[in-house]
């Protein structure tokens, strides 16, 4: 009983949070804003100084999630290694 | 699997040396033209894959050593994130060699410009050092998955009869 409650006063307060979240959405079918967008075609040249602007997105501005890719690729290979691994041999 | 026959095999030993070629390529000209380390990564490890097809993995496992690969993919790793810390003086992931001469410190014009391989600073050491990880990793794959779908591979069932 005392866990149904706690569950119903975790689900309202998440509910409301969220419910209080979406009030700041934009209006569906609004397009999006583009300062971002504007900031990375006017400076990324400048200051990446690199002509490929996506690359210069990926490997610099966002170079962490890249950084996750590559570490993602690692444990698929150990994954894979420790899956087809030959069984009694060393 | 058997090895395929001696005319797949030549025309997979000729053209296995182009995809690497054009995989390279992309990688190097990662900052410069569309693609980068993940997409030229990918193409040279159609290198392995078309040799495997070609000549069958028995063959293959006693060519190459599975010891490079997992080398090649640690260390491409470990260089992009030595090429991320050691922009710390600013950020994780500043781009610390951009503009500052040397070998990818070019500077470029702003706009339309021809570009030039030695710019963009960290960008193209992460693109060759994601691109070195790909190619072990994806090529370790390849080896694994082929061995194990194929475990007990009878040797010397090479088609001979058109080779001399």
């Amino acid at each position: 009983m005392k866990a149904r409650i706690f569950f119903l006063i975790s689900i309202l307060v998440v509910g409301g949070l969220l419910w209080s979240g979406l009030q700041a959405v934009h209006p569906f079918g609004l397009p999006n804003g583009t300062p971002m967008d504007d900031y990375f075609i006017a400076n990324a040249q400048g200051e990446a100084a690199a002509n490929n602007v996506v690359t210069s997105i990926v490997f610099d501005y966002r170079g962490f999630d890249t950084l996750g890719e590559g570490a993602v690729l690692f444990t698929a290979v150990i994954s894979v290694a420790a899956l087809f691994r030959k069984r009694g041999h060393n | 699997m058997n090895p395929l026959s001696v005319v797949a095999r030549t025309v997979c030993n000729l053209f296995a040396w182009f995809l690497a070629i054009f995989g390279i390529y992309v990688i190097v000209h990662g900052h410069l033209t569309p693609g980068g380390g993940f997409q030229g990564g990918a193409v040279v490890a159609t290198f392995m894959a078309f040799l495997l097809v070609a000549h069958g993995g028995e063959k293959m496992q006693s060519w190459v050593r599975k010891d490079l690969f997992t080398l090649m993919e640690c260390f491409g790793l470990t260089l992009f994130i030595s090429a991320g810390l050691l922009g710390m003086s600013k950020t994780f992931f500043f781009n610390f060699l951009a503009k500052a001469g040397g070998v990818f410190g070019g500077v470029l014009p702003i706009g339309p410009n021809a570009g030039a391989l030695n710019t963009s600073g960290t960008i193209a050491l992460m693109n060759l050092s994601v691109g070195i990880e790909v190619v072990g990793g994806l090529s370790m794959i390849l080896l694994y998955m082929f061995s194990a779908a194929h475990p007990q591979e009878p040797m010397g069932r090479e088609e001979s009869g058109h080779d001399r």
